[in-house]
């Protein structure tokens, strides 16, 4: 579909480069930077993980990129290049263009993310008529009927006709799945795509989403707040904390060693069977809570809960610095992590 | 489907009966002697006592029910007392009229209320949203026999457009059905409006968007239909409203319809006419239910294949 756009596309490496996003809700109490200058990258049919507690900004840093932020937030700097072109700067006709077509998502709620007055065959067709002028009902219940195989519905044809209703919850997160892919979008947005389901079905939803990757090269930007899911589908991840990337690292590497006290909070913080701590021992957790967006610390958005702080973590917030060195893995993949400690195990930073 | 109608028709016998012996009994206990006020003062005890005997008015009430019911069910409800008619031909020539006026009426609210609720949702805290949200308050608030006055003067007097009152043409209808439309348009411009703002807060017309719809598609297709249920229940209950008379409207226009033989019918103790009216009330309540029950199941398949999940 590029080739249609003509050459104005400036050719960038990656498939889509958000640099610097911030989006904000203005409430009556106050402004709330819900995203905060965040930068992330996704390559051509690369699987991203954005990974965060509740509220850090991942799932508003998806619907930024689309426009699908609602009143009273509002997208206020940055920009997303895809393919070239910087989404934040499009009109709402231009954005409609690419929403469902070149970026599809799939939300958290599969029982309330279908229309209940329609049939998941119309749902699903409606997406591919309105992109794809000129498309007849029947062939787009045709391509319709033949998504559904693919995503593994069974008895495609049957299930046509079906109301959302009658549907499980896995079924209905297939039918988002094959609405997310009717246009073949070069990236696919899965805002917790699991976290409705049960164990057995997530395992299923993410095996699909995978092989999806392997057979249409479609690029995946996964959102969730479980490390499980992330490590089990993703390339590369970031992860979030109150609006900010806090550390970026291949999937590997960010799990064999993570640099940042809050990704290695929250890897110890995952119940493992007959872990180091032995069975007896609690789980552990952070301590503190999650900062009031309103009051944002004047350092590291971090250091109140950080058991490595020191005074210049209160002062000053660290930039996002280089430290592969610290991993010993120097020279790889990109390892980045905002905190002062990877300046002083390590070499230069990067701003 | 054609088993739900039916269930549903089925439930309404009990309620038909139901209707039936209550109004009777009350009618029986008000005061007010109908021959008394039949006859007026000039006529001897002994006649009165007579044409009550004539009338069965002495038997016991129970007697007196069932015979009611009897005919009832032969479509004879008697003779009116007053005017000495048949209750079924008074309301036969009587309830056309009343048709034509509330679905007049009813078409006015629909093609107002509708449009504008869904505009004032969309364009929600703007100027369009508050003139229409300003204009329905005035709807429901003005009272329809000042609307009605200020209307004939206007339009009638000082104008010369239409005419002042009486039932002779389509021409007679505009102004009732003008001014008892926009009462109804006011309720149902806001409930549109309110229902909408509250779908539109759903997860799928956030699916609806990110599949790249306009938003006009967006509120029209994924949104409008979801939330026109409470709005048709409200627009069941204003027909069946409308049918069953609207008393002041029709007296201030002059149209001879339901709502002023039940009136007259009060004052004048004419229970036969007054049990007729309420059981044509009834039946068209039943069936303006019925009619939304309907409307429902096709707005919303839950209903229709009878999923627990539909009431949510």
């Amino acid at each position: 579909m590029s080739d249609t756009q003509g050459d104005t596309r400036r050719e960038t490496a990656g498939l889509l480069e958000i640099q610097g996003l911030k989006t904000q809700f203005r409430t009556r109490r106050g402004v709330v930077p819900a995203v905060d200058d965040v930068s992330v990258s996704v390559g051509r049919g690369e699987v991203v993980g954005i990974v965060g507690e509740s509220g850090c900004g991942k799932s508003v840093t998806s619907l930024s990129l689309l426009g699908l932020v609602t009143h009273p937030g509002k997208v206020v700097g940055g920009s997303a290049l895809f393919d070239g072109v910087d989404l934040l700067t499009l009109d709402n006709k231009g954005i409609r263009a690419i929403r469902g077509r070149d970026i599809s998502m799939i939300f958290q709620e599969p029982m309330t993310s279908l229309n209940p007055v329609y049939t998941v065959g119309q749902q699903v067709s409606e997406c591919l008529r309105s992109h794809a002028s000129g498309v007849s009902r029947k062939a787009a219940r045709a391509s319709v009927e033949e998504m559904f195989e693919m995503v593994g519905i069974p008895e495609p044809r049957a299930r046509l006709d079906a109301w959302p209703h009658q549907l499980s919850g896995g079924l209905r997160q297939r039918v988002m799945i094959a609405m997310a892919l009717i246009c073949k979008p070069k990236l696919l947005i899965a805002d917790e795509p699991t976290t409705a389901l049960d164990v057995t079905i997530e395992a299923q939803i993410l095996a699909l989403m995978k092989d999806l990757r392997r057979d249409t090269g479609t690029a995946i930007m996964l959102i969730s707040h479980n490390l499980g899911v992330i490590a089990e589908t993703c390339d590369r991840v970031y992860v979030m904390y109150a609006g900010r990337v806090m550390e970026e690292a291949e999937v590997f590497e960010l799990f064999d060693s993570p640099t940042h006290p809050y990704t290695r909070g929250l890897l110890a913080s995952m119940p493992r069977i007959g872990g180091e701590r032995g069975p007896r021992k609690p789980l552990y957790s952070i301590r503190g809570n999650v900062p009031d967006m309103q009051q944002l610390p004047k350092g590291c958005r971090f250091a109140p809960r950080c058991d490595f702080a020191m005074a210049r973590c209160v002062e000053s917030e660290p930039p996002l610095l280089d430290a592969s060195h610290a991993t010993g893995n120097p020279g790889g993949k990109p390892h980045l992590s905002r905190c002062w400690l990877a300046e002083a195990s390590g070499a230069g930073g990067q701003q | 489907m054609g088993r739900y109608i039916i269930k549903k028709l089925l439930i309404s016998i009990p309620v038909m009966f139901g209707i039936m012996l209550t109004t009777f009994f009350l009618l029986n206990v008000i005061p007010g002697d109908p021959i008394a006020l039949m006859m007026k003062d000039h006529i001897s005890v002994d006649v009165v006592a007579r044409v009550r005997a004539q009338m069965h008015l002495d038997d016991p009430v129970f007697i007196r029910f069932f015979r009611f019911l009897g005919g009832a069910l032969h479509g004879d409800f008697g003779i009116s007392y007053k005017l000495n008619r048949p209750v079924s031909y008074l309301l036969a020539t009587a309830f056309p009229n009343t048709l034509a006026l509330a679905l007049s009426a009813a078409l006015v609210s629909w093609i107002i209320g509708i449009p504008a609720g869904i505009l004032s949702a969309v364009k929600r805290y703007s100027l369009v949203d508050n003139f229409f949200m300003g204009f329905s308050v005035l709807g429901v608030s003005m009272p329809v026999f000042w609307t009605g006055l200020l209307f004939q003067y206007i339009f009638s007097l000082k104008l010369h457009l239409l005419p002042v009152a009486g039932f002779k043409g389509p021409l007679y209808l505009i102004m009732p059905a003008i001014v008892l439309g926009w009462s109804s348009a006011g309720t149902i411009a806001r409930l549109t409006r309110s229902s909408l703002l509250e779908v539109m807060r759903n997860d799928y017309i956030r699916t609806a968007r990110a599949k790249g719809l306009r938003e006009i598609a967006v509120v029209v297709r994924h949104a409008l239909k979801n939330s026109m249920l409470p709005v048709v229940t409200v627009m069941a209950l204003q027909v069946s409203g409308l049918l069953s008379g609207a008393v002041i409207t029709e007296s201030v226009f002059g149209i001879p319809g339901v709502g002023r033989i039940a009136v007259n019918a009060i004052q004048n103790r004419d229970m036969p006419l007054l049990q007729g009216s309420v059981v044509l009330t009834t039946f068209l309540v039943i069936i303006g239910n019925l009619t939304a029950d309907i409307v429902y199941s096709w707005l919303d398949p839950r209903i229709r294949y009878g999923n627990p999940e539909g009431k949510k």
